[in-house]
């Protein structure tokens, strides 16, 4: 069937046609581009899983966005440190695996934990200001990543490579009407895919385990949860550095599965963009997960308005804008949701607060 | 901050016996930072494939960054110059501490800030200098003070925090700045993006041969935060919200006025930074605009611990370290991030404050040598 007619029709109406158009141009843009769509939400929602978690126990943790990139870092340097031992082994069968690359994601994530223990050290045993922590992990990790990769880059080594993702069958991905949405859940890397898996599961966690409960009270009422027999320091450091592992997971994908390279600061503001998108997923992981989807969406059709700009009046209202400022997009979006969605949303109550045991006396 | 500081004990102590309590901490900091780095340059030697080890490099990198910073008059000169932008900023960020808010949107109010006047600077640049100056400079001002209020504002309207909104302002201001240069403000027909030179606007240079209005602007704008802070009504509300906006409130202040204004009043200073840079140094605006100034402040504010007479100190330290960093590339090889680096250890080394003062047996004492988190929590550091 052709639409055209009905579409021309529609986009012509004054003002209320600018809308169709908005529409139409999410039509055309989004199938097409939804694997790359959920690819860009894979590492926010990791790193928003990251928070929730941290955020459920009572630990803010603002430092999300160094430790990323330090286990993004991490990951390459591994690579280039392990290449003479292993050559460049041919990719496996299974997303182009290899074992430099596994030793790759277990070096990034192992980083991120004890980036994510010095943070719980800081903020629960030290009890120091847990957003100041975070700050510091970040400027550290900036400079550290920054300093070690202009020594290490002048030489311009190789990594270990990257994943490569799954290509789906395309009868499935070739069906009409939801054909796209296969592609987007299926056309992933590894750390993309699995991201999915790990969402669902630490939604059951956190809701449906004891283990889930207790971190939720003491995310809540540390006080009330401490008169009952729960260990709230051991639980908030547990909490803090399972998260890291979410967080070095978003961090490897960035330099081993969606690149094969580093460059400073390529989290470019992920680590942030993703503790919005908690908020906005009002602590939960599937909720964290679909505000990451809303977010990615965002950031493609703020690339994709340069590439392939919408026409009509919508172009033209577009077009008048510079094209560097579409970069500003998804920031401006995480802005306006925050306050829009944040009274709405609450946080755990104990959030962010240090706790002190009762003196036993 | 006005009558004695008694300790725990109730004794009245000397301002001698206060200000060695004060500076134990600080300058053990400094030197264990010094330390790790040393290690940090012998550690990443070894790293670098083909590198010949050299156990003296950590001291020809110092040397040449102490020689780099205060090594000849022009070196000072030039550690003043990257100095005053971090005064402005450390001040931002400290006067955002006392009332409990966190600004880390300094770098973008920073890049508002020089857009302004570069704006107002090339607009106004055929004009007197006595009057181009104050425009551009106010322009500076006003923009930096616009990128401070939204964040404010949306706190104490929707309750937003402060920490995530000003860094997504940062990156706003980023793609702002490279939309504005490459884009109205370019020059016609030049084959990379720039803007027009700001002229008269330009301020003076007062110590040759690049010492610029801003270096008394700096220490001025210290005394002024000060004055506002110790001396004026509006301080001290700034202080009672930030330690505890709920007190405030009943006292009849209204804390979501003062967090307004004083995200305002902080942005302003970040934006004059900016300002400063771009009509002191710089005159131009190219897209590749930015600075480490954002990061640097907060270190400069937290080291300080929000005193604004401190900041000074803590500006020179940092600014010498910016100053300092180039010959230490040249002369080390050692790449400037390092700098970055030292002042992240500094940080960790100010939070783990509590497990130092143990090592080193250094009793805390009231307000004295209260760690940075006093700034923030609910607590406040110092009895008037």
């Amino acid at each position: 069937m052709d639409i055209t007619p009905i579409a021309d029709a529609l986009y012509g109406i004054p003002l209320l046609g600018i809308l169709f158009q908005a529409v139409g141009f999410l039509v055309a843009v989004i199938p097409p581009n939804s694997p790359n769509i959920m690819n860009a939400a894979a590492p926010l929602a990791l790193a928003a899983l990251c928070g929730v978690f941290c955020e459920r126990s009572g630990i803010v943790n603002i430092g999300i966005e160094g430790t990323m990139l330090a286990s993004a870092f991490t990951a390459w340097v591994v690579g280039v440190a392990i290449n003479p031992v292993f050559g460049s082994p041919t990719p496996g069968p299974i997303f182009g695996a290899t074992i430099p690359l596994l030793i790759c994601v277990v070096a990034a994530v192992v980083v991120a934990m004890l980036i994510s223990a010095l943070h719980a050290y800081l903020s629960i045993s030290l009890r120091a200001d847990q957003i100041i922590s975070g700050t510091i992990i970040n400027i550290a990790a900036f400079g550290v990543t920054g300093y070690l990769d202009q020594l290490i880059s002048k030489s311009s080594p190789a990594g270990a490579g990257s994943f490569a993702a799954y290509v789906p069958p395309t009868w499935l991905t070739e069906l009409p009407i939801v054909g796209w949405v296969f592609a987007m859940f299926l056309s992933l890397g590894p750390i993309a895919m699995s991201t999915l898996v790990i969402i669902v599961g630490a939604q059951i966690w956190l809701f449906r385990s004891r283990w889930g409960l207790r971190t939720r009270a003491v995310g809540e009422h540390p006080r009330a949860a401490e008169t009952v027999g729960i260990d709230v320091i051991r639980l908030r450091y547990q909490n803090v550095i399972i998260a890291g592992i979410f967080a070095g997971l978003a961090g490897a994908w960035l330099s081993i599965e969606a690149t094969n390279s580093f460059q400073i600061g390529m989290t470019t503001g992920r680590g942030f963009i993703a503790l919005a998108a908690m908020i906005m997923g009002r602590w939960t992981p599937l909720g964290a997960l679909g505000a990451s989807i809303v977010f990615a969406l965002f950031i493609q059709i703020s690339q994709l308005i340069k590439i392939v700009p919408p026409g009509g009046d919508l172009g033209a209202i577009m077009g008048s804008v510079p094209s560097q400022a579409w970069d500003a997009f998804p920031y401006l979006l995480t802005m306006v949701i925050l306050a829009g969605v944040v009274g709405k949303s609450i946080p755990p109550a104990a959030d962010g607060q240090p706790y002190e045991r009762e003196a036993a006396a | 901050m006005s009558g004695a500081i008694r300790t725990a004990a109730g004794r009245p102590r000397g301002r001698w016996a206060r200000l060695r309590s004060a500076a134990v901490l600080p300058l053990a900091i400094v030197v264990l930072s010094v330390a790790l780095g040393a290690a940090i340059i012998l550690v990443s030697e070894l790293l670098v494939p083909g590198h010949p080890f050299n156990p003296y490099l950590p001291i020809i990198a110092y040397e040449a960054l102490i020689e780099g910073a205060i090594g000849s008059p022009n070196a000072i000169v030039s550690t003043l110059v990257n100095t005053t932008p971090l005064v402005f900023g450390g001040l931002a960020v400290g006067f955002g501490f006392k009332a409990g808010l966190f600004n880390i949107g300094v770098q973008g109010q920073f890049l508002m800030g020089a857009l302004g006047a570069v704006i107002v600077g090339v607009w106004v640049s055929a004009l007197p200098p006595i009057v181009a100056i104050p425009l551009a400079a106010l322009a500076g001002i006003a923009a930096g003070a616009a990128w401070g209020f939204i964040p404010g504002f949306l706190k104490a309207v929707s309750g937003a925090h402060e920490v995530v909104s000003t860094i997504m302002l940062n990156y706003i201001a980023v793609a702002i700045l490279a939309a504005a240069v490459s884009g109205p403000l370019k020059v016609p027909k030049s084959p990379s993006p720039v803007t027009y030179d700001v002229g008269n606007a330009a301020f003076p240079i007062i110590i040759p041969p690049i010492g610029h209005l801003g270096i008394p602007l700096a220490v001025l704008a210290a005394l002024f935060v000060y004055w506002l802070l110790v001396r004026t009504t509006w301080g001290f509300q700034v202080r009672a919200v930030g330690a505890s906006s709920d007190a405030a409130r009943y006292a009849g202040m209204r804390p979501r006025l003062v967090i307004i204004a004083t995200m305002s009043f902080s942005g302003a200073l970040g934006g004059l930074a900016g300002a400063c840079v771009l009509l002191g140094v710089t005159h131009t605006m190219t897209s590749s605009f930015g600075t480490t100034v954002g990061f640097d402040s907060i270190a400069v504010a937290l080291l300080a611990r929000s005193n604004p007479l401190v900041t000074l100190l803590s500006a020179l330290l940092f600014g010498s370290m910016r100053a300092g960093a180039g010959l230490m590339q040249i002369r080390a090889e050692i790449p400037v991030e390092l700098v970055d680096v030292l002042q992240a250890v500094i940080l960790l080394f100010l939070v783990a404050a509590p497990v130092l003062r143990r090592l080193l047996g250094v009793k805390p004492t009231a307000g004295a040598d209260a760690g940075p988190t006093t700034d923030l929590s609910s607590q406040p550091a110092v009895v008037i």
